[in-house]
């Protein structure tokens, strides 16, 4: 392979530690005087941070961990969940052996999360058991991510593993009442597990229904045309929590009087009504991006609008809408905090922060309840956004 | 011998399950069916439900007497007053709010985009942890975690002094606030004067320089013009003076005083919003191409010239497609106002809902009113969006 030296960079004049500082933090005496200035005050703040760090009551974090995670949800029944994210880290160590940097991040990131979290228990109280039983999810991730790298698994059976898995783990959570798996009502899931189903729920449901929001926009018949663009606007136009409240607190209105529905449904139907209008307007970017020449070519062979969208024009919009995707599932998570002032009871990470504070024997503990909450949603975010980063950068978006 | 024709297949109507123009009809009619169906289906239920509950559905709510204070309002507004009034207190304290958010958000937005292209290490590496640790945070979190450190703040007696008699206590945030003299009128008259004349010798300097001629120093001696006039004028009339609040035994008195409440929601939509608007300058500016910079240096425009000439006009148009996104989002977050406890047009319509037992109604009215705003907000952004596009031919 030979290096077209005409598209080299130059050469960086840039050399050792000293020529380093120079170039970046002493480039002229106004950047030298920033840098003291800067300097010197982030020293200060961090000495102060740290003071505060250490005198802080975490206690008000590591004695309600098990709230923090999982809510009301019975402890001898946790084991389900600790079964889901078994079938969650064996599908994301076989898939990573196969996928781009993007997935392996994720993967890693499954691990060290899981790994954080169990050493996160061992400190709390909750026993060695529940800490052992996390290392070993994370350890799964490594082993079948390198059985999977020496004999790769064929990707249809993974993408029907990752299809049936969001059902199977809901059916699992929830149980059936009388059967063996006894049920679990909604109402006690809670924190950090109640987060993610709301998020995963929404956004996976939204997807469908999305896609043919936006196709709708782009159909040639004015009834549907404009009914679509209405309903992408209208939703678009009003804050979340208008549409949540409608949903926890009006619902019922609508529907006869002996149909009620469950408070996690009704949440997640709001969630998914609202993504879908912003899941559309991503699969139209997608789809506006796709050469007219492809939809001419398809029609010149005779496929009709059905056979048009699905061989030809989705497989190549949905594509490259994947990192948007990626950043509108992380502003989904954090927009599930907004469940706890629509009403409805239901306990996510935020409302059960709220609730701990309401301990007597916690009172005060504010900051100490929110930088922990913050800090579970930055790295949780932070590590997502990193992924679809590359994702861009892998699938070339932008560049091609 | 003659050959025989193939027969001749009479040209056979297609049927109307493969008739295109058919199928079109039957779609758009058979869609809107069951959409009219089910919203028919729903607002039955409604009425239903309503007859039951002894409740009707309309609007006649809104005239009757609120009943409940609103903390901090715009317009004047009592207890006494009519739901009517209380729904534009909320509608009125929600576009405060949101103009007041979008102008301060726009301006450390501008900062930290630029800070993050610094040369200086340092510098662009705060503006990116800045960034991060904002678009990686629930909105909602940083604004309980805000409000928490607000009314942890000493008391009045030990109020935190900052530069320019600005107070900051548990009971919020104390500015000075000026107040208009006598004076005022003159003053703004003048002003209006130096501002026409500038303009009329900046358009003087383009026609000259249009037609090939120098400007010289035209631009600057209007500018010079504008501050002497101002400035001249400003000592003649003295037009405001500054009400600085005094700290006395249990509260302060004058100057302009800003609940914890507001000081949390504002700060905390500003910070949140900026980080987002942060990225987008960031965007625009590098999306100008190299050549372009090196060409303006290439014909000797200075650093300043360049800025102003050739980069920002540019980047303002990739720049405010998405800084209009970002200026709606502020507007629909300030309904997290109730989170916090400031009485914004959502907290308002709750307290309604709650009361009048019509929900249905309020809400449809709140929808109604967000819309509106948001509505207004890009027709305002796409008229300014036109101005800044390149006039293609």
């Amino acid at each position: 392979m030979t290096v077209d030296t005409d598209r080299l960079p130059p050469p960086s004049d840039v050399v050792g530690p000293r020529a380093w500082l120079r170039a970046n933090l002493f480039g002229s005496w106004a950047s030298a005087a920033v840098t003291v200035v800067l300097g010197a005050l982030l020293l200060v703040i961090a000495v102060l941070a740290a003071q505060w760090v250490v005198n802080a009551r975490w206690g008000v974090v590591t004695e309600n961990l098990r709230l923090f995670l999982i809510g009301q949800y019975p402890f001898d029944q946790a084991w389900r969940i600790w079964l889901a994210l078994t079938g969650l880290s064996l599908l994301a160590g076989l898939t990573a052996a196969g996928s781009g940097a993007a997935v392996r991040t994720l993967a890693m990131w499954l691990a060290a999360g899981q790994s954080l979290l169990a050493a996160l228990v061992l400190v709390s109280g909750l026993g060695p058991v529940v800490a052992g039983a996390l290392v070993v999810n994370a350890a799964l991730i490594w082993v079948s991510f390198y059985l999977a790298l020496r004999r790769p698994v064929a990707r249809r059976a993974l993408t029907i593993g990752w299809v049936l898995f969001v059902p199977l783990v809901f059916v699992l959570l929830q149980g059936l009442a009388g059967s063996p798996l006894g049920a679990v009502p909604t109402r006690l899931w809670g924190g950090l597990l109640l987060t993610f189903v709301l998020a995963v729920a929404s956004i996976v449901l939204s997807f469908p229904f999305g896609v043919l929001l936006a196709l709708g926009r782009r159909s040639d018949l004015p009834v549907i045309r404009t009914l679509s663009t209405a309903y992408i606007e209208i939703v678009r136009g009003v804050p979340l929590i208008t549409i949540l409240f409608t949903a926890s607190i009006m619902l019922p209105f609508f529907l006869p009087l002996e149909l009620r529905i469950d408070a996690l449904v009704s949440a997640i139907g709001g969630l998914t009504l609202f993504s879908a209008a912003y899941v559309a307007e991503n699969v139209r970017g997608g789809l506006q991006a796709i050469p007219s020449g492809q939809i001419e070519a398809a029609n010149a062979i005779g496929l009709n609008a059905f056979q048009r969208n699905m061989y030809i024009v989705l497989p190549q919009a949905l594509r490259t809408v994947i990192p948007a995707n990626v950043g509108l599932f992380i502003s989904l998570l954090k927009d599930t905090t907004l469940v706890f002032i629509a009403g409805g009871g239901l306990l996510e990470l935020l409302a059960i922060g709220r609730s701990v504070l309401a301990q007597p024997q916690w009172f005060g503990a504010h900051l100490e309840v929110y930088v922990f909450i913050s800090a579970v949603f930055f790295v949780l975010c932070y590590t997502m956004s990193q992924a679809s980063y590359r994702l861009e950068t892998q699938m070339g978006v932008g560049t091609r | 011998m003659t050959a025989t024709n193939p027969p001749v297949v009479p040209a056979a109507r297609t049927p109307p399950w493969r008739n295109v123009r058919v199928l079109r009809i039957v779609a758009q009619v058979v869609t809107l069916a069951v959409v009219l169906v089910i919203g028919w289906w729903l607002f039955n239920n409604l009425l239903t439900n309503m007859r039951q509950t002894r409740l009707s559905f309309g609007f006649e709510f809104l005239d009757s007497t609120a009943g409940f204070e609103i903390g901090e309002t715009l317009v004047p507004y009592s207890a006494t007053d009519r739901y009517r009034d209380a729904f534009l207190v909320g509608i009125a304290n929600t576009l405060l709010i949101s103009l007041i958010g979008i102008i301060l958000a726009t301006i450390l937005g501008i900062l930290t985009g630029v800070a993050r292209l610094s040369n200086n290490w340092l510098v662009s590496k705060i503006a990116a942890g800045y960034v991060e640790l904002m678009r990686n945070t629930p909105l909602l979190v940083q604004l309980v975690l805000i409000y928490a450190v607000l009314l942890q703040l000493p008391a009045i007696a030990s109020s935190i002094e900052l530069p320019g008699s600005i107070f900051l206590n548990q009971r919020g945030l104390f500015l000075p606030r000026p107040v208009a003299e006598p004076g005022f009128g003159l003053w703004l008259a003048a002003l209006i004067g130096g501002v026409a004349i500038t303009i009329g010798l900046r358009v003087y300097a383009s026609r000259r320089e249009a037609l090939g001629r120098s400007a010289g120093r035209l631009r600057l001696v209007s500018f010079v013009v504008l501050l002497a006039i101002t400035a001249g004028a400003w000592i003649a009339t003295r037009p405001l003076r500054l009400d600085v609040p005094v700290q006395e035994r249990f509260n302060f008195v004058g100057g302009l005083s800003i609940s914890p409440e507001l000081t949390a929601l504002l700060f905390g939509l500003v910070i949140y919003t900026a980080a987002f608007i942060g990225e987008v300058v960031r965007g625009g500016i590098q999306a100008v191409r190299r050549g372009q910079i090196e060409a303006a240096q290439a014909i000797g425009l200075s650093d300043g010239q360049t800025l102003r000439l050739i980069v920002f006009p540019q980047a303002l148009r990739v720049i405010v497609p998405p800084l209009t996104s970002q200026y709606l989002n502020l507007a629909k977050n300030s309904s997290l106002a109730i989170a916090v406890g400031f009485a914004d047009l959502f907290s308002v319509s709750r307290t309604m809902a709650n009361q009048t037992g019509q929900p249905v109604s309020v809400i449809v009215l709140v929808m109604a009113a967000y819309l509106v705003i948001s509505l207004l907000t890009s027709l305002v952004m796409n008229l300014y969006n036109r101005r800044v596009q390149v006039l293609e031919r």
